[in-house]
């Protein structure tokens, strides 16, 4: 296959992640839609890696997978956080800093 | 066809049917379980672009820790206090109009662009190429990550510590 096959393949799960985070209301939800834009971007990576035959992408994406453990852990613990404080994770109802 | 281009074909439609199915279930346990599907998906993408050692990070890291977290966080949010697990969407054609003109913009980009040849041969065995690098050119930011990733341990743990 070629590239632009890899390369749309991610644009249309990037696309549908996006999708996600704006429309979900639960804050689960959104850190779910922020994962499937990741993966999309890790493709790319890999992607242009392979088909220029040089390393540093794939490097990049095991740094990227790394790191996006690390901010799922950090983001649902502030979830949780959150839930014990207003009892609800729902996005709509955080609105304490609303001017 | 070749063999390739059936095997992409089929996780292409793998990756796409379960990425909607995470942005679009109701049930927010079934769309945890639709990403780990996708996660799997995406890593016989690197699997399909000969980087086992990635599928099988992506499985370890991805597939096996996210996918458990999120599992996690949902029982402790959800079903501790008898909430059903159901959730609503809002701005479904505001969202969808949004992600469109993204597509739409990236995929412009890719039409334009040249068509790059064939993948070139990978001289010697990648995962061999790949542990070198990382403890070679790249043991820097290999260490960095190791801090990232206590201290981002440690976080968690300060923010999810019961109180006295």
């Amino acid at each position: 296959m070629p590239l632009i096959a890899y390369l749309t393949l991610a644009a249309l799960v990037f696309a549908i992640g996006l999708f996600g985070v704006l429309t979900r209301r639960n804050a689960v939800g959104i850190l779910l839609g922020i994962e499937l834009m990741l993966n999309a971007v890790n493709i790319n990576l890999v992607a242009f890696a392979r088909f220029h035959a040089d390393l540093a992408g794939m490097i990049f994406t095991l740094f990227t997978i790394a790191i996006t453990v690390a901010e799922v852990a950090v983001g649902l613990a502030i979830v949780i956080v959150i839930f014990r404080v207003r009892r609800t994770v729902e996005a709509d109802h955080l609105d304490l800093l609303r001017g | 066809m070749t063999a390739e281009t059936v095997a992409f074909a089929g996780v292409a439609v793998v990756l796409l049917a379960s990425s909607l199915a995470v942005v679009l279930t109701p049930n927010l346990f079934h769309a945890v379980l639709a990403l780990a599907l996708a996660l799997v998906a995406t890593g016989a993408v690197f699997l399909l672009l000969d980087a086992p050692f990635l599928f099988g990070v992506q499985l370890l890291l991805y597939a096996g820790g996210v996918v458990t977290i999120v599992v996690f966080a949902i029982m402790l949010t959800e079903r501790l206090v008898g909430e059903s697990i159901r959730q609503t969407s809002r701005y479904i054609v505001n969202g969808a109009l949004l992600s469109a003109a993204v597509f739409v913009g990236v995929a412009s980009f890719l039409v334009q662009a040249p068509a790059g040849g064939p993948r070139p041969a990978w001289p010697g065995d990648l995962t061999v190429a790949l542990g070198r690098a990382l403890v070679g050119a790249y043991a820097v930011p290999l260490e960095l990550l190791a801090v990232l990733l206590v201290l981002a341990l440690l976080g968690a743990l300060y923010f999810a510590r019961s109180e006295g």
